[in-house]
């Protein structure tokens, strides 16, 4: 296994890394979930985590680049420090999901992966996040906020705000 | 595997089982149209064109992915099967621009094609196309996104075919696209305020040619001129010696014709469809402005241009008074590595009988001496090039076939793919190759010969080598000599092929352009061509000695051909400046810039000929373009010859014979009949009628040079490669004590000797390739 000197993550995340490339029968598997893992510590996936993974599992930054750009939950760009996740699919639609993701784009004042002057906020519209029984629903971060109106949305977004120091 | 019976289209067929039913269909003459299915590369199955009705199967099949099978009842067309293809064919243009009028591809694209036959050039489709603009992704690789079909071929041959691995598929869905390895925010190339993505690979351009569309299209190509009027020919690239056809596009302009495209799609020669960067895009030097056209003669110190008579008089006159005055001892003569088999032969015949001397030398790039030497009388121990398209088991020593001779690289990573052979590299680099290799072992630098001792011990590499029972050893041109030697001796089950670095640097040679022996590797004395020339017998000066013979005042005259061994051997200007100094070149090379006389030659691809690959294979050359100003350098011979007053007859073979009056009784001539004309008779083969056809001194070459002699016109004319070996025996290994006459040219992929700064694709790419770098693994070292 190759070991990486001076590696851009932090030691716990690289000690995971050490022993995510070493569980699957091909090496090469543990790259959705080590792209999850950088996105998730660095913001984003920046070129400098590229080189890494590649480095990581002897792939090339291009076979790095291909999986990456496939999905749509990975980022290369930095997000706000809040994402917020608005689903439409079937059943949040039905249910008010397109006035959710408008009433997002209308009072954070940006639109589908943008994010807002202050990096506060970043405004995503998603597939299906699985909580369809309490639809509309809105993920932020790794937060759920489901049964949701406008209004509600407001609160939630308040609720953000105000964990920020003043 | 056994064969199998089965029906398509109502016809019985047999196949080996196993295999795919496209390609059983295209051998008994069905086509199915297939866009991501290539053979040689992995399966796709990603355009669903090649679909058939498979009897007892739900649903239609795509026949690049079926295996033949006993009893399987297929039809490949029908108004169902054209129905599926018409709705994929609608699905592909509904993002495709028609813009097939100025398409590089309209004419021989295959997406035009199918529309073509299944007529599906209406679409339901009334949403606006999904448009890019076209991207430069590297001097020679263009990117139109729209055009792109997404058949894969392109990422396979890249990655498969050429273990690159420069181009994959980014995003998904209808937004999926073609990527190059260096992402636009890393190129550091920014065009208009944008950054542009770029690729860093072997610029082979083998993408382009298995692109079925134009979305991939080739830098020197595009927009140039319509497929349909340009004539082909396949003729032998002049760069490297491995032998590749390629097949140039010409068009006619108002100094002759001029290339504009080169490809191998037509799978002309050994090489199939492979192509390196040179043999595709490195024939713009043919089309240089530089080229010189008018022969020179110096005057008050200047190279003057003068007319042909005037030129050739002059330097005849001087060659003809120099040998009587000085001697013919004091001339000597340098070939080329890219000039045919014909004209080498010619040109030690001009040496050897015309101004009688053995001062007769080329610039060497490995020791075929040595080889054959080592050699004689075994059979069946010189390697083809098909060998390492097809060994089981291939042993390379030194070299790096990836940069120095890609088409062997390519046959040995297809053979690795195809049929699993065991590749055994000993090298002083980690190379390439190594990544195909099975075993490896690091060679210290100039220490090949302790490699070779340990041949003979007992380790593993060894072991492994002897018990492989059908070995090729492919040799870089690091061995020579003795080294060379002892390694053919250590491997005495093993076939040799030795790596050189130009078109026919195997038929120079072969051919003699050696001062010790002659054509076939034969003695200067006692052997037969020995005995018809009636030439000296004692060896001549080489290169090196012919230039230290020169600053010694001792070199009455100069004639190089096709070569520049001042740039290659460092020669000082002052040496030459008591030598009468005629060159035949293409361009003002540094060795022509201090002639006297220098006449404007073809190259490679304006003459006819042969050349012999360094393998040996020996190839047809076809007269692909023209330059008006030049003449080929087998005309040149033979004019210069004609005006130093020689009887060109018994230079070159052409009309009814040296005397007509063969086999008669009395006079002088009593009992020697012409053995040409005797020969030509009893091989039915007709005099030639002019003295400068290239076939005449063929017909010479094959009666006289061993291993030419078993050689087939049916085979050499229908342009396939056949595979000579100078088998000869009797030949005396020659000792020399200066290792330094065999230079190899260490040229790269990008560079071709003299011809790389005559050739501004060469010098785009290199421009390119020093700055885009993509990462640890990519291309080649």
């Amino acid at each position: 296994m190759a070991t990486i000197p001076n590696s851009i993550f932090t030691p716990t995340t690289a000690a995971r890394f050490d022993k995510l490339a070493t569980i699957y029968p091909v090496k090469r598997s543990a790259l959705v979930p080590m792209l999850l893992y950088a996105q998730d510590e660095i913001g984003y996936v920046s070129d400098p985590v590229v080189a890494e993974i590649a480095q990581r599992l002897d792939l090339l930054e291009l076979d790095v680049r291909n999986v990456l750009s496939y999905y749509s939950m990975l980022r290369t760009v930095p997000a706000g420090k809040y994402n917020v996740q608005v689903c439409t699919n079937i059943s949040c639609m039905l249910r008010g999901g397109f006035e959710l993701l408008d009433h997002c784009k209308h009072t954070l004042g940006i639109g589908h992966k943008e994010t807002t002057p202050d990096g506060l906020f970043s405004l995503e519209e998603v597939e299906c996040i699985g909580a369809c029984c309490w639809a509309p629903a809105v993920q932020v971060n790794y937060d759920f906020h489901d049964d949701l109106t406008p209004e509600k949305m407001d609160a939630v977004l308040d609720s953000y705000r105000a964990r920020e120091p003043k | 595997m056994a064969d199998v019976t089965f029906i398509v289209d109502g016809k019985t067929l047999t196949a080996p089982a196993g295999t795919l039913l496209i390609e059983a269909c295209k051998s008994h003459g069905i086509e199915i149209p297939a866009f991501c299915y290539y053979p040689g590369l992995s399966l796709q199955a990603a355009c669903r064109m090649c679909v058939v009705r498979i009897e007892k199967q739900p649903k239609l099949a795509t026949a690049c992915t079926t295996t033949v099978a006993e009893g399987m009842n297929v039809t490949t067309e029908s108004p169902e099967i054209a129905q599926a293809r018409k709705a994929t064919l609608q699905l592909l243009l509904g993002n495709h621009p028609l813009d097939c009028p100025v398409c590089d591809a309209g004419g021989e694209c295959e997406l035009q094609d199918m529309t073509f036959k299944y007529g599906a050039a209406d679409s339901f489709y009334a949403e606006p196309k999904n448009h890019r603009d076209e991207q430069k992704w590297s001097p020679v690789v263009y990117f139109d996104r729209p055009r792109c079909i997404l058949c894969y071929r392109c990422v396979r041959m890249c990655g498969e075919g050429m273990d690159i691995f420069a181009l994959g598929v980014q995003n998904r869905g209808s937004s999926s696209v073609i990527a190059p390895n260096i992402p636009a925010q890393l190129s550091g190339v920014v065009e208009n305020g944008t950054e542009l993505a770029q690729l860093d690979c072997e610029q082979c351009g083998m993408c382009i040619d298995a692109c079925p569309v134009g979305a991939l299209t080739s830098g020197t190509y595009r927009y140039k001129t319509r497929p349909w009027e340009m004539n082909h020919t396949a003729t032998v690239c002049t760069h490297c010696g491995d032998g590749c056809k390629t097949t140039l596009g010409v068009r006619s302009v108002s100094d002759g014709s001029e290339i504009v495209r080169g490809d191998n799609r037509d799978k002309s020669g050994m090489n199939g469809d492979f192509l390196c960067n040179k043999g595709r895009y490195a024939f713009d030097f043919a089309n240089n402005i530089e080229r010189l056209t008018s022969p020179l003669i110096r005057k008050d110190g200047k190279l003057t241009p003068v007319s042909w008579d005037e030129a050739l008089t002059f330097a005849g006159n001087k060659l003809r008074d120099l040998r009587q005055d000085r001697g013919p001892n004091s001339i000597g003569v340098i070939g080329s590595n890219r000039t045919t088999n014909e004209e080498n032969y010619l040109l030690q015949k001009f040496a050897r009988t015309v101004i009688g001397t053995n001062n007769i030398d080329h610039h060497r790039t490995a020791d075929f001496v040595t080889l054959a030497t080592s050699l004689q009388g075994a059979t069946g121990r010189f390697a083809s090039q098909h060998d390492v398209e097809k060994s089981p088991a291939i042993l390379l020593v030194g070299g790096d076939p990836t940069n120095q001779a890609p088409l062997t690289a390519w046959n040995i990573r297809t053979n690795v793919r195809h049929n699993n052979a065991r590749i055994y590299i000993a090298n002083h680099e980690g190379i390439k190759l190594r990544r195909q290799a099975k075993a490896f072992v690091q060679v210290a630098p100039f220490g090949y010969g302790a490699f070779i001792e340990s041949l003979k011990a007992d380790n593993d590499f060894a072991k492994s080598l002897h018990a492989e029972e059908q070995l090729v050893v492919v040799v870089g041109n690091e061995l020579r000599g003795g080294e060379l030697a002892s390694l053919i001796k250590a491997l005495p089950h093993a076939k040799f092929a030795l790596l050189a670095d130009y078109a026919n640097s195997r038929g120079a040679s072969d051919m003699g352009l050696l001062p010790d022996v002659l054509p076939g590797y034969q003695s200067l004395a006692g052997s037969t061509i020995a005995n018809e020339y009636a030439a000296a017998d004692t060896p001549g000066l080489d290169l090196l000695a012919m230039f230290d013979a020169a600053a010694a005042g001792n070199l009455s005259a100069l004639y190089v051909v096709g070569s520049n061994p001042v740039k290659r051997y460092g020669i000082d200007a002052v040496t030459l400046k008591s030598t009468f100094l005629i060159v035949q070149d293409l361009f003002l090379t540094e060795t022509a810039a201090l002639a006297d006389v220098v006449f404007p030659a073809a190259n490679l691809y304006e003459k006819s000929g042969s050349v012999t690959n360094s393998y040996g294979d020996l190839q047809l050359v076809s007269k692909a373009a023209d330059k008006a100003g030049t003449r080929s350098d087998f005309e040149l011979i033979v004019r210069l010859a004609g005006h130093m007053g020689h009887d060109l007859k018994t230079l070159v073979p052409f009309g009814k014979g040296l005397r007509s009056d063969m086999g008669q009784s009395r006079g002088a001539q009593s009992g020697e009949a012409d053995r040409h004309s005797v020969w030509m008779t009893a091989n039915n083969l007709e005099p030639k009628t002019s003295p400068f056809d290239p076939f005449a001194i063929l017909d010479e070459i094959q009666r006289l040079v061993p291993g030419y002699d078993k050689l087939l016109r049916l085979q050499l004319l229908s342009g396939n490669d056949q595979h000579i070996s100078p088998s000869a025996s009797g030949l005396v290994q020659i000792t020399t004590s200066r290792k330094d006459l065999v230079l190899p040219s260490a040229d790269t992929l990008f560079t071709s000797g003299s011809l790389t700064r005559y050739s501004p694709m060469l010098q785009d790419v290199q421009r390119h390739q020093s700055t885009e770098v993509a990462d640890h693994l990519a291309s080649a070292d």
